[in-house]
C-alpha cells in the first residue's frame, strides 16, 4: 500500500510538471498575453471577454505579496507582459531598472483615469511613464455601530480600554506601524530610531487590548460581529458592508496610507503590443465598471465611476473619498536593512 | 525472489527519500550556513540567541511538552478500552478515532476557530442555557486543545497496535500466578506498550514543536512560537537564510528528542 502511495505521488508530481510544461507551450503561438495580479483582483469575466474581442490568450497568474512577485520578474524565469505591483514597488522596479516606458498612444483609453491619480502616481513613477493606475485604496478603521456608541475618527480609540478583546489589528509590517506612527504624527516611511522605538512601545501598549492579529480575516470577524473595531483595507470594507450594514468605515483625522496599484510592462516582456491592447480594453469605461463591481476595491476610472448604477456605491466616500480632505501619505520602500529592522522590531511587538 | 527485482521495487522509495527529504535538508543546513551573498556564517545559526526567539523556542517546547502529555494520558486508556473489545467492534472504533485525519488538518483548525469564537458554536449553545460565554480564543488553552485534537490519532495509533499485539496469554499466565489488576499492568501491559508509546511520543512532540498554523489561527498571532518566527522569516521577510538557521537549531532539538527516546526504547525492550 505505501508503495502504491509513494508511486501515486510521484505519478501525480510528474503529471503537475507536464502540465506547467503545457501551459508554457501557449508561448509557441504569439498572439498571447502573460499578465501577473494580486490573487482575485480581476473578474474572470473580464479575461473571456478580451479574448472573445481580440483573439489574444491570456495566460494569467497571481502572486500574493509584492515581495513574492519581485524576485520573480528579477530573476526572468517567466516573461510576464503585464505585472500589478503596488506604488512602493514600482518605485524599487524603476530602480532596478525592470521596466519599460508603456506607450501610450496605443493605451487611447488612458483619458479615463482621473488626473488626481495621474498625479499621485508621480511620487513613485515621475513622469507617468512607467505605469497606469489600476486600483487604489486607503486604510482605515470599520467598526461596528451596535457595539460602538461614540463618533469614530481617529486612532486614538484604538488604544480605548473601554473596547479590550474587541479590536482587530493588521497582521502585516507596515500596516501595523503605520497606524502607530500615524497616531504619534510622524511620518509612515520613517526610520528614524527614536520614532520606531516608540512606535514599537506603543503597539506593545496595545497588545492586551487587541483579540488578533489577522489580516484577511478581519473581513470576515467583522462581518460576524466578532470584534467592534478593525483595521480593513477601504476596498474590503464596501464588500463588508453588503453583507453586514452594522459596519462603518472611517478615515481616521490623523491620516492613512494611500495606495495604488498600478500595472507595469516588464522589460523582458516579449509581447509589449498585446500587454497594450490589454491595457486600453481594461481602461474602457463599461469593462473597467464591471471590474469594480467585482473586485469591490475603489477604480481612479472617472468615465467607469459614472456607469456605477447603484447611487450609494457611486457616491460611497469610502469607494471614492474626496482626497483632499485626509492627510494621505504612500508608501516608499525602506531598503532591504531597514524593513528587516521593521520586521524585527514588529516580532517584539507579537512576542510581548 | 531475487535481489534485481527488489531493488526495482525500492527504486521509488530510493527516489523519493533522496528527492524530498536529503536534498531540501541539504538545503536548509546551506542555506542556515551561508548569507545572502553565498559566503560562510554562522550568524544565521547564532541568531536564536535573542529575547524574541529565546521566548518562543521555549514557549514552543512547553507547549509541545503539555500537548504530549495530555495526548498519551487520553489516548492510552482509550488504546487499552480499545483492545480488550471484541475485534470487529474495536476497528470500527478505531476507524472513528482516525476518522478527523481524513480531512485537511487546516481545515479541521479552522472549524475549531468557529468552535470557539466568540460568537461561535460552543458560545451559542451556551449563552441559550443562559450560562456565562467560554473566551479561549485567542488564548494558550485554545492552541493547546488545538494540538491535542490535531495530534491525538498520531498517539492513539501506535499505542493501540503495540497493546493490541500484547499476547493474552500473558495477561492469563500473569493472573494464574496471582497477580491483581494494577500488577499486570504496570508489570505486563504498561512494559510490552512502551515502544507504541515511545513511537506515539515522538510523533506529537515533532509535528506540536514545529507548528506555525495552529498558533496563528487559534491564537490569535498574539503568541509567537518558533515556528511562527521561521514562518515570518521566510515569508514576510524572504530571509531564507535567517529562517533556514532557526530552523537547523529546531532541528537539533528534534534529533535530541529522539534520542532521548530511543534510548528508552532499546532500554526497556532489554
Amino acid at each position: 500500500m505505501k508503495r502504491f502511495v509513494s508511486l501515486l505521488c510521484v505519478l501525480s508530481c510528474m503529471t503537475s510538471l507536464y502540465g506547467c510544461a503545457l501551459n508554457n507551450d501557449a508561448g509557441n503561438s504569439d498572439n498571447v498575453v502573460y499578465i501577473y495580479n494580486w490573487g482575485e483582483y480581476i473578474d474572470p469575466e473580464v479575461l473571456t471577454i478580451f479574448t472573445e474581442e481580440t483573439g489574444i490568450e491570456v495566460v494569467y497568474d497571481e502572486f500574493e505579496t509584492n515581495e513574492i512577485m519581485f524576485p520573480k520578474i528579477k530573476a526572468g524565469a517567466v516573461k510576464y507582459d503585464l505585472v500589478c505591483p503596488s506604488d512602493y514597488m514600482i518605485k524599487k522596479m524603476i530602480d532596478n531598472d525592470l521596466l519599460q516606458e508603456i506607450d501610450f498612444n496605443n493605451v487611447p483609453n488612458y483619458v479615463n483615469i482621473g488626473d488626481d491619480y495621474w498625479k499621485l502616481a508621480e511620487d513613485y513613477d515621475p513622469g507617468n511613464r512607467f505605469s497606469m493606475p489600476y486600483v487604489f485604496g486607503t486604510i482605515g478603521i470599520l467598526y461596528n455601530k451596535n457595539m460602538v456608541k461614540e463618533k469614530v475618527d481617529s486612532w486614538d480609540i484604538l488604544w480605548d480600554p473601554k473596547y479590550k478583546d474587541e479590536i482587530l489589528m493588521q497582521d502585516s509590517v507596515r500596516d501595523a506601524f503605520m497606524v502607530a506612527e500615524m497616531k504619534l504624527g510622524y511620518s509612515i516611511n520613517t526610520t528614524d530610531e527614536d520614532e520606531l522605538q516608540e512606535s514599537k512601545e506603543l503597539l506593545q501598549k496595545q497588545k492586551e487590548l487587541v483579540q488578533a492579529y489577522v489580516v484577511d480575516q478581519v473581513r470576515d470577524k467583522m462581518i460576524g460581529n466578532e470584534a467592534a473595531l478593525g483595521v480593513i483595507y477601504s476596498g474590503e470594507a464596501i464588500f463588508t458592508q453588503r453583507e453586514n450594514p452594522d459596519l462603518e468605515y472611517v478615515i481616521p483625522k490623523e491620516g492613512t496610507n494611500f495606495w495604488m496599484d498600478s500595472w507595469v510592462i516588464p522589460k523582458n516582456a516579449k509581447h509589449k503590443e498585446n500587454a497594450e491592447k490589454f491595457l486600453n480594453f481594461l481602461a474602457r469605461a463599461d469593462i473597467a465598471c464591471m471590474n469594480f463591481d467585482y473586485i469591490t476595491y475603489s477604480t481612479p476610472n472617472m468615465a467607469a465611476r459614472e456607469l456605477v448604477e447603484d447611487e450609494d456605491i457611486k457616491n460611497s466616500p469610502i469607494a471614492f473619498p474626496d482626497l483632499s480632505k485626509y492627510h494621505l501619505e504612500i508608501y516608499v520602500s525602506l531598503g532591504e536593512k531597514a524593513d528587516r529592522h521593521l520586521s524585527d522590531l514588529w516580532r517584539e511587538v507579537k512576542s510581548y | 525472489m531475487n535481489n534485481k527485482y527488489t531493488r526495482y521495487v525500492a527504486a521509488p522509495y530510493l527516489i523519493w527519500s533522496v528527492g524530498f527529504i536529503i536534498i531540501p535538508l541539504c538545503l536548509v543546513l546551506y542555506y542556515a550556513f551561508t548569507n545572502a551573498d553565498g559566503a560562510f556564517t554562522i550568524d544565521n545559526v547564532a541568531d536564536i540567541i535573542s529575547y524574541v526567539n529565546i521566548k518562543a523556542l521555549l514557549l514552543s517546547i512547553a507547549f509541545s511538552l503539555a500537548s504530549t502529555l495530555l495526548c498519551l494520558l487520553i489516548a492510552y486508556p482509550l488504546a487499552v478500552v480499545l483492545s480488550s473489545v471484541i475485534s470487529t467492534n474495536s476497528s470500527i472504533l478505531s476507524l472513528l478515532f482516525i476518522l478527523p485525519m481524513w480531512m485537511n488538518s487546516l481545515l479541521r483548525t479552522y472549524a475549531w476557530q468557529n468552535i470557539l469564537e466568540r460568537k461561535g458554536v460552543i458560545n451559542g449553545f451556551l449563552t441559550a442555557l443562559n450560562l456565562p460565554p467560554l473566551y479561549i480564543i485567542n488564548k494558550p488553552p485554545a492552541i493547546l486543545l488545538g494540538m491535542v485534537y490535531d495530534f491525538l490519532p498520531f498517539m492513539i495509533l501506535p499505542v493501540y497496535n503495540s497493546v493490541s499485539r500484547i499476547d493474552k496469554d500473558l495477561i492469563n499466565a500473569a493472573r494464574d500466578l496471582g497477580a491483581g489488576y494494577r500488577d499486570i499492568f504496570f508489570r505486563v501491559i504498561w512494559p510490552l506498550s512502551l515502544p507504541g508509546v515511545i513511537s506515539g511520543i515522538t510523533m506529537v512532540f515533532v509535528p506540536s514543536l514545529t507548528t506555525f498554523v495552529i498558533s496563528d489561527i487559534l491564537g490569535g498571532g498574539k503568541i509567537l512560537l518558533i515556528g511562527n518566527v521561521i514562518e515570518q522569516l521566510f515569508t514576510q521577510d524572504s530571509d531564507w537564510n535567517a529562517g533556514a538557521g532557526l530552523s537547523a537549531v529546531l532541528m537539533i532539538f528534534i534529533v535530541i528528542s529522539m534520542v532521548i527516546t530511543s534510548k528508552y526504547d532499546k532500554e526497556d525492550i532489554r
